[in-house]
């Protein structure tokens, strides 16, 4: 059961430095490059003294390999490659139907949560395989968390114990609970909100508090790469701008895959952009390229409105 | 501007008489209703008394006969017996076909069986395990578990059935919140959905058990009567259907009394069980 055994980190010293995307003029944004030179293998909740930016670390990457997905007959993601770089947000954008939830569903293994759902070819996270035989699916989704499009504390459990119930059910206790909890909220940005009222139902807070929540419970567990499907699409602009903010804060730990349907979304937030279109991918770029100077003819339609 | 105002001559009369003739159909439904519960105080209420409860039948001819003790007691075990028996099954039958089967010919062939078999009569239960653990011996003759067992089957498809709705009920996001989260899928049913869904399958199984306790059938094959308290699940029991049905039958006015005062009980008990049912779902409901 030991998620972290099987996955090896890469070096990503390769990456070079920010790629001046819009999202990177954000003053919120220090990169600590320092950070990049930390061992290899990330041990959990080990800070980087050495850096004067504590909560960076080292994202994983993750690499598509010709996936294709499937329900049923029909086929909703047709051979796709793509890569998903350490400490950076990737968009992926799309007219709805084009499969890009189905895509980033693929990559943590809950797309096969779904009565005749399946999926062909290969999701490395850093070398590993998640498809490999001996892989554990469960090991896979604690390595790499998801926050949902609406959301969706349980309702019968406490901020709190929302916030521990991924590290309860994942069995996986690391230390005091109440300083994972308080940790992970404040990771979110949630703690001065409600540290006094941790006891009261997580549905009594906000939409977007509510969301934040949930992705406080995702680092909770403390994953390597966190999925965001369509994070702020019920929320009010507001709470949007906040939950904003957090991504890019939360770049500095995490490699975070973001579908959204907000093109401006994606121009705001994303480093990198990927364009899909009925199950294929058309275009994968700095987000800066894919808003002002695409090639593809496609993508230059879908983000200038013409069309989805 | 004046198409706005005003409303037909017609549709007014048809609005009156609709809602009339609904208002009628309720009025003849409840007809009925009112008249058992009338008849059965009127009826019944003349044998309540405290020896009512704290006394069992005692077959004398003449004077008091005796109240029913044994028979609230009897109801009361062997009603909680089959209870301990159906409840987790069903619900562990509900948890299969929501969580494991869903989709798969096997769960919806399942499903149909439980249909059928909740449609099945009771007497046809007490007939089968008078047959299978009566008439063979098992155990002694009449016991009071045999009766269990024929109520167990009774409300293991009422169980099941409603625990299924229940689980449906619980959203899936929540389910694959728990799965995205690196739950492994039994740790996802017992501490998230079990818990969301509790206060249905408290409701579903509270009146399935309301629906055991007024069954005659299947214990006049299996735990047939004795007049005295028993605790005992291993010999003969009373019962209050059956009290209800041997007194009925008497000649004397007193015993036809307690049979109204034992049905009276009866009714109360039940109305007692739905009650709480209903309040536990109110409350899950306002949560």
């Amino acid at each position: 059961m030991n998620g972290k055994g099987t996955v090896e980190s890469m070096d990503s010293a390769d990456l070079g430095s920010d790629d001046g995307s819009t999202a990177d003029a954000r003053p919120a944004e220090t990169h600590a490059p320092a950070s990049r030179e930390r061992t290899p293998t990330r041990a959990p909740e080990t800070r980087a003294p050495e850096t004067h930016d504590q909560d960076a670390a080292d994202g994983h990457r993750v690499s598509l390999k010709s996936l294709r997905a499937f329900y049923g007959d029909s086929e909703a993601v047709k051979g796709v490659d793509l890569e998903f770089e350490p400490n950076r947000v990737t968009a992926m954008i799309g007219p709805s139907g084009c499969g890009k939830s189905t895509l980033v569903r693929c990559i943590n293994r809950m797309h096969e949560e779904i009565p005749g759902a399946r999926a062909e070819g290969e999701v490395l996270l850093d070398e590993q395989d998640v498809y490999a035989a001996k892989v554990d699916v469960v090991a896979v989704r604690r390595s790499i968390g998801m926050v949902f499009q609406k959301p969706n504390p349980v309702p019968t459990m406490s901020i709190f114990d929302n916030v521990a119930s991924g590290v309860r059910l994942s069995g996986k206790r690391s230390g005091d609970l109440k300083e994972v909890v308080e940790r992970s909220l404040r990771g979110a940005g949630l703690w001065e909100e409600v540290k006094d009222r941790l006891g009261e139902a997580g549905l009594g807070l906000s939409g977007g508090q509510q969301q934040r929540l949930c992705i406080a419970r995702t680092i909770a567990v403390q994953p390597e790469v966190i999925i965001m499907d369509e994070p702020c699409s019920a929320l009010d602009p507001v709470a949007t701008l906040k939950v904003e903010e957090l991504i890019s804060e939360l770049k500095r730990r995490y490699t975070i895959i973001l579908v959204t349907h907000n093109m401006q979304q994606a121009a705001r937030i994303a480093d990198r952009t990927a364009f899909m279109l009925t199950g294929e991918m058309v275009e994968f770029a700095d987000t800066e390229k894919i808003f002002t100077n695409p090639d593809d003819e496609r993508t230059e339609d879908y983000v200038t409105g013409k069309f989805g | 501007m004046s198409a706005l105002v005003g409303v037909s001559a017609r549709r007014k009369r048809t609005d009156r008489l609709g809602r009339g003739l609904l208002l009628l159909a309720t009025l003849i439904a409840l007809v009925p209703l009112l008249a058992v519960l009338y008849t059965l105080i009127q009826k019944g209420g003349g044998a309540i008394s405290t020896s009512f409860f704290t006394t069992d039948p005692n077959g004398r001819f003449f004077g008091d006969p005796g109240g029913v003790k044994s028979a609230i007691v009897g109801t009361t075990l062997m009603v909680a017996l089959a209870a301990a028996l159906a409840v987790p099954f069903g619900i562990g039958v509900a948890l299969y076909m929501v969580e494991y089967g869903k989709g798969t010919r096997f769960a919806s062939v399942v499903r149909y069986f439980v249909d059928v078999m909740t449609g099945v009569p009771s007497v046809v239960f007490g007939l089968f395990i008078y047959i299978l653990l009566v008439v063979t011996k098992v155990g002694g003759g009449f016991t009071a578990w045999k009766g269990s067992v024929a109520l167990a089957l009774l409300m293991l498809p009422v169980v099941t059935r409603s625990a299924e709705v229940v689980l449906l009920l619980v959203p899936d996001a929540l389910r694959e919140t728990a799965l995205a989260l690196g739950s492994p899928r039994w740790k996802v049913i017992l501490r998230i959905v079990l818990p969301t869904a509790l206060p249905g399958l408290v409701t579903g199984s509270l009146l399935a058990v309301a629906r055991a306790a007024g069954e005659t059938a299947p214990l006049l094959f299996t735990a047939f009567g004795l007049s005295n308290t028993s605790l005992n699940l291993g010999n003969q029991m009373n019962s209050l259907p059956i009290q209800i049905f041997n007194d009925v039958q008497k000649a004397q006015d007193r015993l036809v009394e307690r049979a109204w005062g034992a049905a009276l009980t009866l009714v109360v008990m039940i109305l007692v069980l739905t009650l709480v049912a209903r309040l536990i779902q109110r409350r899950s409901s306002t949560a």
